[in-house]
């Protein structure tokens, strides 16, 4: 019967085996989607189905094969493109967002950038955008400026016009924070950017699992993202750039497949994404992305939406009603994408989520690669809650009793 | 996993405890250990003199498992010879791998309480953090 119950209420369950109910009847209640995401048949199959019947490598070979395997590049290419409503020449594959960041910051920032400029980043930002910039700043003289959330977490129209000035080069941040959830202020932060002539880099990773990303609405530089919290394979991942910039910029890594020719002495390069995807890409990986993608798209936007929105609603209301539980971030689920983070009255993150996966509950605790945003929270780490499709309002039910048993088990 | 087996009272108290909780007079060792995961980060000190550990004491911040940890450790090793704690410390690392005889465990006194991280392998270096650094510290004393 409780069976049914969640299959009715939630009919993408099915698609992923990993959440399959065990011989007892108990079922992986997983609420860290925002680290990674469980994989649907679907994604499965396309990845399996592509080493079955179409593997070889592609752009290399002129036999049959070796054009499949070079139609599946592409057409994944394509379908990562029309996600993003980007061109398919905007696109790189890359095989994460840390990769997509840093293909950015050494063949942009390193390029571009000169003493005395600055780098506008959020306190928020996720390691990966915020390390390669360190780097870049250390290397160029260039000067690393953040920008601070208020107490909702929100960075506000004041901390944008008093920080982004005639000396920024290029803003950073994240367009929905893995920490706290909240969407960015993509468009004004666009607009401030581009009145004094500084590029936008978007980390998409925690977003685009969770809102449409449209990279020419947006007008954003860049924009990259996972493939491993989209439903689809760890070790791929893409990078958006406007044409124009890829064109200026020079290879990140080089060897086979990223050039025009090479001589003893010189070699020239492939034009558009190609010549920064040097070696044989990991094609079975995309094949997988798009498929997962397509299977987003399938499901629907508003959907997707609406499921997501009702489970943290859910999520937020019970936290509420516990006053030894501590909340980051306006505490609305119209404000947040994805994830919920906390923490417990006087217990460790690292007990919280321990107590609750032996209720059956996986969330994360930690710093969430995110130790500046820590810092600034006044916390050394937190436990986070994160939804995605295959969640069901028990799964938040296991989650807010398993809660309540935190500070029992704890003698508290 | 048997959450009254991980949290015992022993543990939750002791992850409390203040007892141990305190900078050293006159210490002639300090060091800090830090899980760069997680995020605990223990300073220990101790006051060595003629072989023995005449005092110790922690500050820092983590999780219960490795503040309890902390605090039993100093339980058991103040007043001993340096060669007696190096010997417990060994006896702790084979609790914590689930190798260790009763008559062994009775040894390890109040710290015996950590023995259900043996089957907890994502906590296990929380349990082992001071351990570790006191071996270290103990080493250099040597």
């Amino acid at each position: 019967m409780w069976q049914k119950g969640w299959m009715r209420m939630n009919p993408w369950i099915a698609d992923f085996p990993i959440l399959a109910a065990d011989e007892n009847g108990n079922r992986l209640v997983y609420l860290d989607s925002a680290a990674t995401t469980q994989h649907p048949t679907q994604v499965l199959d396309a990845v399996a189905d592509y080493y079955r019947r179409d593997n070889a490598n592609p752009h290399r070979g002129v036999y049959e094969l070796a054009m499949r395997a070079t139609d599946a590049h592409e057409n994944a290419r394509h379908t990562v493109a029309k996600f993003f409503n980007a061109q398919d020449d905007e696109i790189v594959f890359t095989q994460n967002t840390t990769e997509s960041l840093n293909l950015v910051a050494y063949s942009y920032g390193l390029h571009f950038l000169h003493a005395g400029d600055e780098i506008a980043l959020s306190v928020a930002e996720h390691h990966s955008n915020l390390v390669p910039w360190q780097r870049v700043a250390a290397a160029t003289g260039a000067k690393l400026v953040y920008l601070y959330p208020d107490e909702g977490g929100h960075l506000t129209e004041q901390e944008l016009d008093k920080k982004i000035t005639d000396r920024t080069r290029l803003v950073a941040v994240a367009m929905v924070s893995n920490v706290l959830g909240l969407r960015a202020p993509v468009e004004s932060i666009v607009r401030h950017a581009h009145a004094v002539g500084a590029v936008v880099v978007l980390d998409c990773a925690q977003s685009a699992p969770h809102v449409p990303v449209d990279v020419k609405a947006l007008d954003v530089d860049f924009a990259a993202c996972s493939a491993h919290k989209l439903y689809a394979p760890m070790g791929v991942g893409a990078l958006y750039a406007k044409r124009a910039l890829l064109d200026k910029m020079p290879p990140f890594l080089s060897g086979g497949d990223m050039i025009a020719a090479v001589h003893e002495q010189t070699a020239t390069y492939a034009e558009g994404p190609r010549k920064f995807e040097a070696g044989t890409r990991n094609v079975g990986g995309e094949v997988g992305f798009a498929a997962a993608l397509d299977y987003m798209t399938a499901i629907g936007w508003q959907t997707l939406q609406q499921h997501e929105h009702a489970l943290l609603k859910q999520m937020l209301d019970g936290m509420r009603a516990m006053p030894w539980l501590t909340v980051y971030g306006e505490p609305t689920a119209d404000a947040r994408c994805g994830v919920v983070s906390f923490n417990v009255q006087d217990v460790h993150p690292h007990d919280v989520a321990t107590i609750l996966d032996a209720g059956g509950v996986a969330v994360r605790a930690g710093h969430h690669c995110a130790q500046p945003l820590m810092e600034y929270l006044g916390i050394g780490s937190c436990c986070r809650a994160s939804v995605a499709l295959y969640n069901t309002p028990q799964d938040i039910d296991a989650l807010l009793q398993n809660l309540e048993n935190v500070r029992k088990v704890m003698g508290l | 996993m048997n959450l009254n087996e991980l949290y015992t009272q022993i543990i939750t108290e002791n992850s409390r405890s203040t007892a141990n909780r305190h900078p050293v007079a006159g210490a002639t060792h300090s060091l800090e250990g830090v899980n760069p995961s997680c995020g605990d980060d223990i300073t220990l000190q101790l006051r060595i003199a003629d072989g023995v550990i005449q005092d110790a004491g922690f500050i820092g911040s983590g999780c219960a498992i490795s503040q309890a940890s902390a605090s039993l450790m100093i339980d058991l090793v103040k007043g001993r010879k340096v060669t007696d704690a190096k010997r417990l410390i060994g006896l702790y690392f084979q609790m914590i791998k689930g190798k260790i005889t009763p008559q062994e465990l009775d040894e390890l006194e109040d710290a015996a309480a950590l023995q259900g991280i043996a089957h907890v392998p994502a906590r296990v270096k929380c349990a082992v953090l001071a351990w570790h650094t006191l071996e270290e510290v103990l080493d250099k004393a040597s």
